[in-house]
């Protein structure tokens, strides 16, 4: 029944997803993070450019950004990321990179609104012992605000797993051109279908379940 | 809320905020002079590359207007067709009953985890297989289908957290005074929840147009995005402008769209008629991932109001 799977590297194409999902993700966090710093920060000019950067690029779809970073970045103004003559290589990195842009938005908007869960006596306490602005950031708002933005940030987790399928219009050999593939060669619709389909699940669901238990368990209890 | 993290600032704060400023002005303008050279070296900074959009209406007509129309019906066709079966999906999901919620809630949950380009190649495959639609409407189909299989049951889960973000006094009062169970969701809970949760339902509409470019990229669907890519082969290779231009109107188009959404909460928020249950622009972005932790709607109806 599963002989149309033969000659097609399955495991494969979702493992390229996995890759771009871990990296994107890693590269997120700490822009998203670096990003929410500057939107609560006290110079006016890194606020300018954390709520401007965060506007332009949520409301820019990720399709855009990831064929730009193909056709503009790399074909018209050279940009290889390091990736030597290696189209696969340079693509895939492109697609981390615009993933990364597009992601981190979300990730700054999800750190901001945790930072706003914490209670406004916390800040001020942590200021009338003296503390300067990084101190309280680091020291007493960031570790509270990480803990009640688990469940947001899975959240954008697994809609940057799902995102990932948009590298697939710059040629990433990942799930979604696989089963492109595969559906333009065999005959099996529905159960090719069905076998991306499951792997997304798969791939997401047990992300949400964990990360939404572990978000429960430090949730810092007010 | 940005003050509250630091104090005002005396004379070394503002001696050590002016030199941030100094040293970031400085990086940005770094990027931004690293990224002009490299435009200007490829010359794609040449008025050749850009009057076409400045004089003359040809860009225009033939190719950005054509595209965006497309791209406004596939949005509108999707949002058209998944409100009712959000609706639907949503309420069954609140069922009393078991073998409707049952099926309804992993049919919903299991939309929700599949990304939407997965959807759409499906759709294209299928229409292309089983049905003697015409291969120029196929990319249309195919798009509204994937946006519509997705933001039905994300529009599920929003009509089901506006369901439940009314107070429960509501539902009461209601069979209180003799409703039937339909009657106490069509006269009383419904009407209140879809004042609730309009500002959810316009920022969806940003996650809409913005998914409609997938069928641009992937499914030959002739939207906006795909006329930035016509133009660059015809006016030759003057991608930077292309996308430059396309990607302005799709911020402007979804930054209304967003700005609408929370002006609309803000105004809820303050009116005194409902009953105080708002699903506001920050719920839209958790529930387009996926569910995690507990049910929504029990912070729903809280006041924690997003400042923007």
């Amino acid at each position: 029944m599963f002989d149309f799977l033969e000659g097609y590297d399955l495991l494969g194409a979702f493992w390229v997803t996995v890759k771009l999902t871990l990296l994107s993700a890693v590269g997120s966090l700490i822009w998203g993070t670096v990003l929410a710093a500057m939107r609560v920060g006290p110079v006016p000019l890194m606020r300018g450019f954390g709520t401007a950067y965060v506007n332009i690029v949520r409301n820019i779809p990720l399709t855009v950004i990831i064929l730009f970073a193909s056709l503009g970045l790399n074909q018209t103004l050279n940009v290889t990321l390091g990736g030597g003559d290696d189209f696969d290589v340079i693509n895939f990195r492109l697609a981390v990179l615009g993933l990364i842009v597009y992601t981190s938005a979300f990730v700054c908007e999800a750190i901001r609104s945790g930072i706003n869960t914490v209670p406004v006596g916390q800040a001020e306490a942590a200021r009338a012992i003296g503390l300067n602005f990084f101190q309280v950031l680091r020291l007493v708002v960031l570790p509270q605000a990480f803990r009640s933005v688990i469940g947001p940030l899975a959240n954008v987790l697994i809609a940057l797993t799902k995102n990932t399928t948009v590298a697939a219009a710059i040629g990433v050999a990942e799930a979604a051109t696989l089963m492109k593939e595969m559906i333009e060669n065999e005959a099996q619709l529905i159960l090719i279908s069905a076998v991306f389909a499951f792997g997304f699940v798969v791939l997401t669901l047990p992300v949400g379940l964990v990360l939404g238990w572990v978000s429960k368990k430090v949730a810092v209890k007010r | 809320m940005s003050s509250v993290l630091y104090d005002a600032q005396g004379p070394r704060a503002k001696r050590r905020n002016v030199l941030f400023t100094v040293l970031f002005a400085i990086v940005l303008a770094a990027v931004l002079w690293w990224v002009y050279q490299n435009l200007d070296e490829k010359g794609q900074l040449a008025w050749d590359k850009w009057k076409m959009f400045f004089t003359g209406t040809e860009a225009w007509t033939t190719y950005i207007l054509p595209g965006l129309k497309n791209t406004v019906i596939a949005a509108a066709l999707a949002m058209v067709i998944a409100l009712p079966l959000g609706a639907v999906l949503g309420i069954a999901r609140l069922s009393d009953h078991a073998w409707v919620r049952g099926p309804v809630t992993v049919v919903v949950e299991f939309f929700r985890a599949i990304p939407v380009l997965i959807l759409m190649i499906f759709a294209v495959a299928l229409y292309s297989k089983y049905t003697d639609i015409n291969s120029d409407d196929r990319p249309l189909y195919a798009v509204v289908t994937g946006l519509v299989l997705y933001n039905a049951s994300v529009l599920a889960e929003i009509v089901r957290a506006g369901i439940l973000s009314l107070p429960k006094g509501q539902t009461e009062a209601a069979q209180a005074i003799g409703l039937r169970k339909t009657q106490t969701m069509t006269s009383v809970l419904l009407p209140q929840a879809v004042t609730a949760m309009l500002p959810a339902i316009v920022s969806q509409l940003v996650v809409i147009v913005k998914d409609t470019a997938l069928g641009g990229a992937v499914l030959t669907f002739p939207d906006l995005l795909s006329s930035a890519n016509t133009m660059s082969s015809y006016y030759g290779a003057n991608t930077i402008a292309s996308f430059t231009v396309v990607a302005v109107i799709y911020i402007v188009i979804n930054f209304s769209l967003t700005s609408f959404a929370s002006w609309l909460e803000r105004r809820m928020r303050r009116s005194k008629r409902s009953t105080g249950a708002v699903l506001g622009v920050d719920k839209v972005a958790d529930l387009n991932a996926a569910e995690v932790g507990d049910s929504f709607g029990a912070e729903a109806g809280g006041g924690r109001t997003s400042d923007s």
